[in-house]
């Protein structure tokens, strides 16, 4: 039985902060942005987090395809910011939407990539047949220290994915995940921000997890990047999505429509699916769609997607990802820190 | 005294050996060396390892034993002693296996040099290697290397006119062998305008003046000259070998343009080979700064002081130019894993003597030279080869 998604939805705060400014503040000069590749990131309000986030991403899917939210039988939250150490956002997520009270619940934690494993939990359910939709939500309220490279892309936003297995609007034809024990980034309990390996994030991490998920599922498939219509991969800065995708021959215009970093940061668990959020946008009927996540840690999912005639009529029920792009407000450092709580009073 | 020949080499790749442990490295570049020098592990009476600072960089010293125990040497109890003297720590393992041979004391020995510095973050890798400084009377006050050879810099320039063009030449220079050279770390060609387009570390030092953080050990086995043919059909003679010292902090220093350690090592190993500086046909030297490749050939004796960067200007330096310095990348593109550089300088002029430089082999070569510095200059070694 095939199954995917049903809808999706999305939301990104809508303060941002240019990197230059932040670069201002710091004394790191002008070409701190065009290193990165990034020239502005979301801000969340002083009341926004990754609970926030998650309801009105979740939200606009259900409300975009027009889902009984009464059907959905399982609720996973993937973030690295969810707002309580114990107490889930699966629950709030739940009751915010609706849902019955008859569904399981659980958050999930993978650096970047819980959004995508959320995705996976769900197909598992779906595809068994023992719920009958599934709701995978990738949000984060991210954390950069002050003065740390991370801050400079450390944003706020989010997606939610409706899974089930009829009225498709994608069908996930299939998945291949990478993981090993790396080392590359970690926030210890208590912490308030993260650490990071430096160049270490690189090449044993983000490129050799990417690539490993990526060409396995290639293989698997009997597949070349020719045969995919677009490609998403995980967006920490403007930089590696793009270097990844020429080396494993993905073309810059197969993963145009999906880069959203260099607009609105990192979004942490928000990442990879907005950039496939941003290309189910766009996308057309029989379109194939290459995506893979990324979390530190480490590893990698890798999606197979297929646009089916729904999407076609469900797309304009909900705001678009360029629709949040475009609402822009800016800040300055100061209200930056004011909004992230980086002033203790 | 008995002469004394290296009969064989090894080396690792230089970069980002994150696969790679110290011990991996030392083992590898080891057994490379050994394996090329036809020895066999019952033959090796000592080791030296030259090492900057693997408590600061993976926390464990004791690497003597470690490597003794990594080369299957440790059941046989050979003697294994690690040596320290900051970035000419690889220098100073080579002198002390020299001496080791030419006194009589051991016969095969080997002299290795290993650093593994990518474990830790760029801030605390910087700190190791401020200690190689004076700690309380420059690194408290807020010097670091880059803020030291950027002194000397300026210096020169107002003394002696060296331009800013000048030292990106070195770098360029440098890059340009590095990509002939399969083991160097940066094996890409760059530009003055990239030089200068790189982030400003100390004016007026850009980051491509300055070597990179890298992991990598080298290796070389030293045997009588007597005994050498005996192993190899290409021994490589140590004509002389010299080791000079000179005031930790730069501040004290006579002249801050002029190594003065270097000068004396020179004038030591020189002598020793009774050999003169314009016999020299190509020569390793420690540009860890793109500053410091201009005051080693000034202070070598290769051009009068003063004279340096108009020396790499004119192609002096360069591959096919008179006297061809850093075939390898140098410091600059081959890497500078601080413990390892002595004796990968001592791996590079063996490759050129011997004629296996491949790509960056160069006519002719009869005569090379290393030279290794520690810190800003508190020790140097230089040593002459031969065919």
């Amino acid at each position: 039985m095939a199954s995917g998604i049903i809808s999706y939805g999305v939301y990104i705060p809508r303060f941002r902060i240019r990197v230059d400014e932040i670069a201002r503040v710091w004394g790191d000069g002008e070409d701190i942005s065009e290193g990165l590749r990034v020239y502005e990131k979301s801000v969340p309000d002083m009341d926004e987090d990754a609970v926030t986030i998650a309801v009105e991403a979740s939200r606009s899917a259900i409300h975009r395809a027009g889902i009984d939210p009464k059907r959905i039988g399982a609720v996973y939250a993937g973030s690295e910011s969810h707002p309580y150490a114990v107490k889930p956002t699966g629950t709030i997520i739940g009751e915010a939407i609706c849902t019955s009270h008859n569904f399981t619940a659980a958050d999930l934690e993978f650096a970047c990539k819980a959004g995508t494993a959320a995705i996976q939990a769900c197909l598992g359910l779906v595809s068994s047949n023992l719920i009958d939709l599934g709701l995978a939500v990738g949000t984060d309220v991210s954390q950069g220290a002050p003065g740390d490279m991370l801050e400079y892309t450390a944003a706020a936003g989010g997606a939610a994915y409706v899974i089930g297995s009829s009225d498709l609007a994608a069908e996930i034809e299939a998945f291949q995940s990478f993981t090993t024990d790396t080392p590359d980034f970690w926030r210890r309990e208590g912490m308030p921000y993260p650490e990071h390996g430096g160049r270490f994030t690189g090449e044993p991490a983000y490129f050799k997890h990417v690539t490993s998920a990526a060409l396995g599922l290639l293989r698997r498939l009997d597949r070349v990047p020719e045969d995919y219509d677009y490609a998403v991969f995980h967006q920490p800065n403007g930089k590696f999505p793009v270097r990844v995708a020429r080396k494993l021959g993905f073309s810059k215009e197969q993963i145009a429509p999906g880069m959203v970093v260099p607009m609105i940061g990192n979004t942490y668990s928000g990442s990879c699916l907005l950039g496939l959020a941003a290309t189910l946008d766009v996308a057309k009927p029989g379109d194939r769609i290459f995506v893979t996540s990324f979390g530190s840690g480490a590893g990698s999912d890798a999606f197979s997607i297929k646009v089916k005639d729904r999407i076609e009529e469900i797309r304009d029920g909900a705001p678009s990802v360029r629709d949040y792009i475009s609402k822009a407000q800016y800040l300055d450092y100061a209200m930056y820190a004011k909004h992230k709580g980086k002033l203790r009073l | 005294m008995r002469s004394v020949s290296i009969i064989g080499v090894g080396c690792t790749k230089f970069g980002e050996r994150w696969d790679s442990s110290l011990r991996d490295m030392v083992a590898e570049a080891g057994f490379s060396a050994i394996e090329d020098s036809n020895v066999s592990g019952e033959e090796i009476s000592a080791l030296y390892v030259g090492n900057m600072s693997a408590g600061r960089f993976i926390e464990q010293e004791h690497i003597g034993s470690l490597i003794a125990d990594y080369a299957g040497l440790a059941r046989l109890h050979v003697p294994s002693t690690r040596v320290e003297a900051a970035c000419a720590s690889g220098g100073l393992a080579l002198r002390q296996a020299v001496l080791a041979v030419s006194s009589g004391y051991h016969d095969i020995v080997i002299a290795a040099g290993v650093e593994k510095m990518t474990d830790v973050s760029g801030g605390t890798a910087a700190d190791a290697l401020a200690s190689a400084a004076d700690r309380e009377w420059e690194c408290f006050f807020g010097a670091t290397f880059p803020a030291l050879y950027a002194m000397i810099a300026r210096l020169h320039m107002r003394k002696y006119g060296t331009t800013r063009e000048q030292l990106s030449m070195v770098a360029v220079k440098n890059h340009h062998h590095g990509c002939l050279n399969p083991i160097a770390q940066y094996q890409m060609e760059i530009t003055h305008e990239k030089v200068m387009k790189s982030p400003l570390v100390a004016d007026p030092l850009h980051v491509f003046d300055c070597s990179p953080l890298t992991d990598g050990a080298a290796a070389v086995v030293l045997a009588p000259t007597e005994m050498a043919k005996k192993y190899c059909d290409t021994p490589v003679k140590i004509l002389g070998s010299g080791q000079a010292s000179d005031t930790l902090a730069l501040h004290d220093r006579r002249d801050i343009t002029t190594l003065d350690a270097t000068v004396c090592a020179a004038r030591v190993a020189f002598g020793q080979a009774r050999v003169e500086p314009g016999q020299i046909n190509v020569a390793e030297v420690h540009d860890c700064f793109t500053i410091a490749e201009i005051l080693a050939i000034e202070d070598l004796g290769f051009v009068e002081k003063g004279q340096g960067g108009k020396a790499v200007e004119e192609g002096m330096t360069s591959l096919n130019g008179k006297l061809p310095i850093n075939t390898s990348g140098g410091l600059k593109a081959c890497g500078h894993p601080v413990g390892a550089t002595g004796i990968k300088q001592a791996y590079e002029i063996t490759l050129q003597l011997r004629g296996e430089a491949k790509k960056r082999q160069i006519d002719d070569a009869e005569i090379g030279l290393t030279h290794n510095v520690g810190g800003s200059g508190g020790t140097a070694l230089v040593h002459i080869l031969s065919r």
